[in-house]
């Protein structure tokens, strides 16, 4: 993984651990809604906040298709690298 | 797998409250007696949760109108306008509205959600870019999906995350079109309107405010929040409702772009469906006519409105952030909320529960709207079966005002 993944990987995993009740073990294999029990909203209320640390927008659409945290991490850093 | 299997944790909840015989989404009216009262499960019940915004409902005028549209054109126009024909009616409601707004094109929409999914649908092209307030009604979502534009949410009434946004896409092509709401449903909070525009001013965006709660309500002479703060030259296209103020049902959009009536041919919510009857034409043409001629409609759904505000406020409940005809409590749960609406029904006294997804920041919230007709005798004894039902369910006491 290069460097720009890891931090990209790494500012999901906490921003969203921190947003959590109470913590709890993530993986890339982690399903948003239905492991984490988020409803849409609070989903991209917690992307507003990874968008505001890397200076980038993600479209809803694009939210839409996102299931499981690895896909954000990819979602993310494929609009990151085009920014 | 059954087919509604996927809805199988709401249904659990859903019967729940229906088997309590308290469900707050499915409230049987057997009788409606004026703006401010009807009879709900055999009892005479103060209304509090109606958008009734003016009380116009049971104006004579607008019922005579209604009545007598009827009588000459008949009960629905049976078709859509694009295929089927307009009425002059249609044309005069369009010709009125854009008269009040000072516009030079009306539109008008069979429901306030198709108003919102019609032009927000057709003016989102392939390529364009569209931003919409995070806590923006369900109707302006549903509008964004439909149309075929690049989607982004920026934060609840903040300017300076809409700037980031606007920033970001700048020199990519595509036009950027900025999507507000004058009064928010849920909480009654307004739009920094006059930070939007300068924004919106300084990267060429377009702006679309939808007033829907705030027509007939704000602005000197009740154009809503675009007038109040100024910057109606700002706002490209005003959506709004006849649901609420105008009391009727439809929806409308007016601006000055030129080749506006393209949209007829264009935004497929107006197209593909039915136009609407006579009589509701009739009745908003006469409900926008009373609003206008009668500006202490407006002042007297102030006062209630701030009357009710702080008299619960006073109470020690948590409220949105500014008066307005909307007022909603927040409760400590989805639990808490249902308890304290069935326990104000019971009472004599119907408002609304809302709950997340449809409410910002997960938050559950007892909501009450406020009418032009109600006295101050009727505000002031929804403010006591409010303090009555929150001391007896434990939800209004020194802890939860100490809370705030």
């Amino acid at each position: 993984m290069t460097d720009q993944a890891n931090e990209v990987r790494e500012i999901i995993f906490g921003t969203l651990q921190a947003a959590l009740p109470q913590a709890r073990p993530l993986s890339n294999e982690t399903h948003i809604i239905e492991d984490l029990g988020l409803d849409s909203v609070a989903v991209m209320d917690f992307v507003m906040e990874i968008e505001d640390k890397l200076d980038i927008s993600v479209p809803l659409d694009k939210i839409a298709e996102v299931e499981t945290l690895g896909d954000l991490v990819a979602t993310v850093q494929r609009l990151k690298e085009a920014a | 797998m059954a087919l509604l299997d996927k809805y199988a944790s709401l249904a659990a909840q859903y019967r729940q409250l229906e088997e309590a015989g308290a469900n707050p989404f499915n409230v049987p009216f057997d009788e409606v007696l004026s703006p401010t009262e009807a009879i709900i499960s055999g009892r005479k019940t103060l209304l509090l949760g109606t958008n009734n915004y003016l009380g116009l409902t049971y104006d004579p005028a607008v019922i005579d109108a209604a009545n007598a549209a009827t009588s000459a054109m008949g009960s629905g126009t049976t078709g859509s306008r694009i295929a089927n024909g307009s009425y002059d009616s249609h044309a005069r409601l369009e010709a009125a509205l854009a008269d009040f707004y000072g516009r030079k094109h009306g539109l008008v929409f069979s429901t306030g959600y198709q108003a919102n999914l019609g032009i927000i649908s057709a003016l989102a092209g392939k390529g364009d870019h569209l931003l919409l307030d995070a806590d923006s009604h369900a109707s302006i979502y549903d509008g964004a999906r439909l149309g075929h534009a690049q989607v982004t949410r920026f934060r609840h009434n903040s300017p300076d995350d809409l700037a980031n946004r606007l920033r970001r896409l700048a020199g990519e092509p595509g036009e950027k079109i900025v999507i507000v709401e004058g009064i928010y449903s849920m909480l009654g909070d307004t739009a920094p309107l006059k930070e939007f525009a300068a924004v919106k001013r300084e990267y060429g965006a377009y702006l679309v405010v939808d007033e829907a709660h705030s027509l007939g309500v704000l602005g000197a002479t009740g154009r809503g929040l675009a007038e109040l703060a100024g910057i109606e030259t700002d706002a490209d296209f005003i959506v709004g409702t006849f649901s609420k103020s105008l009391a009727g049902i439809g929806g409308f959009a007016v601006t000055d772009i030129e080749g506006a009536d393209i949209l007829r041919v264009v935004s497929r919510p107006y197209m593909f469906t039915a136009s609407l009857p006579p009589a509701n034409i009739a009745a908003t043409l006469a409900a926008l006519q009373q609003l206008r001629a009668r500006p202490e409609l407006r002042r007297s759904l102030n006062e209630n409105a701030l009357r009710l505000y702080n008299g619960l406020a006073g109470l020690g409940f948590e409220l949105g952030p500014e008066p307005n005809p909307v007022v909603s409590a927040v409760m400590p749960s989805a639990e808490a909320a249902f308890g304290f609406w069935a326990a104000l029904l019971k009472a004599g006294l119907y408002t609304n529960v809302s709950l997340p997804p449809a409410t910002p920041k997960g938050l559950a919230l007892l909501r009450s709207s406020v009418s032009a007709a109600h006295s101050s005798k009727q505000i002031d004894h929804a403010i006591a079966l409010f303090a009555e039902t929150g001391r007896e369910l434990g939800l209004l006491n020194a802890e939860m005002a100490a809370l705030k």
